[in-house]
């Protein structure tokens, strides 16, 4: 650690948490060799939210392992505060860890759990005292001290997890999915008291999930891994907005893929025209006619109606397939001209009946700025 | 009233038999130990305390002995087995369970033939002294058999897999991601292994312990096999006195005086090891 305190000084003030340069990692499984991280190059920023999102076996857990000392990429550097920490065992670095299962040491009291950490680094015992302290009230624990593990219900064990790693005062967190065991109610409050701690205490969080919403809601920028890379990487909305590959935009949230042939090019717009009365306006595609596009629409921003819409909105016909009645939303699908089932949601608003039935002609519409070429 | 039955229908044949075959002898033995008389005249029981006292005095020696013995044998059976059973839990992958039955081979072998086979071994011109002795490596009058160490030696090899096996089990309990997260906090390699692992696996070492400590110290065929007049223990003597000299009330006396000595023992070492203020002080 104090290694990386120098090198730190060394350097320019400005310093990346956390920076990934090329990083591979390839493991031997029954005499194949299995590559789980295929060249990530990454830079987190102090103080920052940071997730990787992706499905399992996408190499994000494998990704945070590295950081965190406990596996050694094949190739490729990871920087920690300035310093190259390849081979540093993970009891030197100075990143924490809150585990998937906790890992919490059920022969010991929540109090000793927490002071784990700065034990091992010989603090003072009044200061251990006071820091478990102050940490337990931050995470609300104050007077389960001398409790154990087992004894606390899952969302507890989980804030005793984070209090653990946390009273450290690591320079990064690393959370590897900590939510994944809570039931939903318990998983939202976390997640906004996940936020409420970070902004506390201002440490730098790595968040490893799958769960897009968790990352959505909690992270100032988000990764997301297929297969080993990183296919977008950048802050909620845009990812959610505008997703760079079609994994992407299957992955987060629902989205509607559609594709067609560019009938012409208005500007950077192109536009397709599937039928009659149908266009679809893609700003921003750097597509000429005759080319083939690929684009996403996400299905709160399609309007639904029984007439083409008016003006210069995107217009495509098609057969309502399914209602599904959602409470606060309605759930359409719809088959369109061009043969590709598309989802719209549909709020609530009144409580008027459904705007269609399954069996209905309707025209979907939107405004153009809310296609996306895939890719562009 | 079927369904509250039911339960003690269970545990009716295991029961019994146990009431047949363990409660009833004991209570015969134990009337034994208060009789006098012999073989040829019978036994009388008239309540005869001294048997106590008269066996305990007259083997206090090998009394002593036996439990020195036993606590050798269980500190070298623990010694040896834990990093065997670490070895397995953690680095034996998908051959576990192989190595486990190699622990357990030796056990498809009868005790007696074992223990003879150790004879062999260590015989003063055997395969290992002999040829060392002609090299001219050992002395022509060095022998292992007939000592305390061949004793101890043969109950450490007899007993071990009785320590491995719950020793393993503790240590196959023990979540590898509780290692990783005390080297995430700080912990070296051996501070990891001092404050997770180890206290983890205690209750384990714990009823290892148990179950070596109490038949070593009542074993007689290592001490009968390889030692000599000066190794005798407490098992020996009761089997001479029962078998040799008929001598029932005396053996008997002795027998319960060694369960009485054990048992405390066993109940001491309990209270210090088998609660969690154990844990509690290996936590620090």
């Amino acid at each position: 650690m104090t290694e990386l305190r120098e090198t730190e000084a060394a350097t320019a003030a400005k310093v990346a948490a956390i920076e990934l340069r090329g990083v591979v990692k390839s493991f031997q499984s029954h005499g194949e060799t299995v590559t789980a991280v295929r060249g990530v190059d990454l830079t987190i920023a102090e103080g920052e939210f940071f997730s990787l999102l992706g499905p399992s076996g996408c190499g994000k857990t494998t990704t945070m392992r590295m950081i965190a000392g406990f596996d050694e990429p094949t190739e490729g550097q990871i920087i920690l505060h300035g310093g190259d920490v390849v081979g540093v065992p993970p009891n030197r670095r100075d990143v924490n860890m809150v585990f998937q299962s906790y890992a919490l040491f059920p022969h010991m009291s929540v109090f000793e759990n927490v002071a784990f950490g700065l034990r091992r680094k010989n603090t003072p015992k009044d200061e251990v005292t006071r820091r478990v302290g102050e940490m337990l009230e931050i995470v609300d624990l104050a007077g389960r001290e001398k409790r154990r593990p087992r004894e606390l219900s899952g969302g507890q064990q989980q804030r005793v997890a984070l209090a653990r790693a946390l009273v450290n005062r690591p320079r990064a967190l690393l959370l590897d999915e900590p939510l994944g065991a809570l039931d939903l109610k318990l998983r939202q409050a976390m997640q906004v008291e996940l936020k409420r701690i970070q902004r506390e205490v201002g440490i730098t969080f790595v968040y490893v999930t799958h769960d897009q919403g968790e990352a959505l809601t909690m992270s100032d920028r988000i990764a997301v891994m297929n297969e080993g890379v990183i296919e977008q990487l950048g802050p909620p909305r845009q990812v959610y907005e505008r997703p760079a590959t079609a994994f992407v935009a299957g992955f987060i949230g629902t989205s509607n893929v559609l594709s067609g042939t560019v009938a012409r090019a208005d500007g950077d717009t192109a536009v397709i025209e599937p039928g009659p009365g149908e266009r679809i306006l893609i700003p921003g595609a750097a597509a000429e006619a005759g080319g083939t596009v690929e684009l996403t629409v996400r299905p709160e921003k399609i309007a639904i109606g029984l007439h083409p819409p008016d003006g210069e909105a995107c217009a495509l016909r098609g057969t309502v397939t399914e209602v599904v009645y959602l409470g606060t939303f309605t759930n359409y699908t719809v088959r369109t001209s061009t043969g590709a089932e598309v989802v719209v949601f549909v709020q609530n608003a009144s409580s008027a009946d459904d705007v269609a039935a399954s069996g209905d002609t309707v025209w979907l519409s939107w405004e153009p700025r809310h296609s996306y070429a895939i890719g562009a | 009233m079927r369904r509250r039955l039911a339960p003690y229908l269970l545990v009716l044949p295991g029961g019994l038999w146990l009431a047949i075959f363990f409660v009833l002898p004991m209570v015969v033995m134990l009337s034994f130990s208060l009789m006098q008389g012999d073989v040829v005249n019978g036994f009388q029981l008239t309540w005869h305390w001294q048997n106590y006292t008269d066996s305990l005095s007259a083997y206090d020696d090998q009394l002593i002995r036996s439990l020195v013995y036993g606590l050798l044998a269980t500190a070298a059976c623990v010694l040896l087995a834990y990093p065997a059973a670490y070895w397995i839990a953690f680095r034996g992958g998908s051959r576990k369970s192989t190595y486990l039955f190699l622990m357990l081979l030796p056990f498809f072998v009868s005790f007696v033939l074992r223990t003879f086979s150790w004879k062999f071994l260590l015989a003063d011109d055997g395969i290992v002294l002999g040829p060392l002795k002609n090299a001219g490596l050992l002395p022509q009058d060095f022998h292992v058999l007939a000592t305390g160490f061949a004793v101890v030696a043969g109950l450490t090899y007899n007993y071990l897999p009785f320590m491995v096996l719950p020793i393993y089990v503790a240590l196959e309990r023990v979540d590898p991601r509780l290692i990783e997260a005390a080297q995430d906090l700080y912990a070296g390699r051996a501070q990891a292994f001092l404050r997770v692992v180890l206290p983890l696996s205690v209750p384990g070492v714990f009823a290892g312990v148990l179950m070596t400590f109490v038949p070593v110290s009542a074993d007689y065929v290592n001490a009968t096999v390889l030692g000599g007049t000066n190794n005798t223990m407490i098992g020996n003597v009761i089997q001479n006195l029962y078998l040799v000299n008929n001598d029932y009330p005396q053996a008997a006396a002795l027998s319960f005086a060694l369960m009485a000595i054990l048992l405390i023992g066993i109940f001491a070492y309990a209270r210090a090891l088998g609660t969690e203020d154990v844990l509690e002080v290996a936590a620090r």
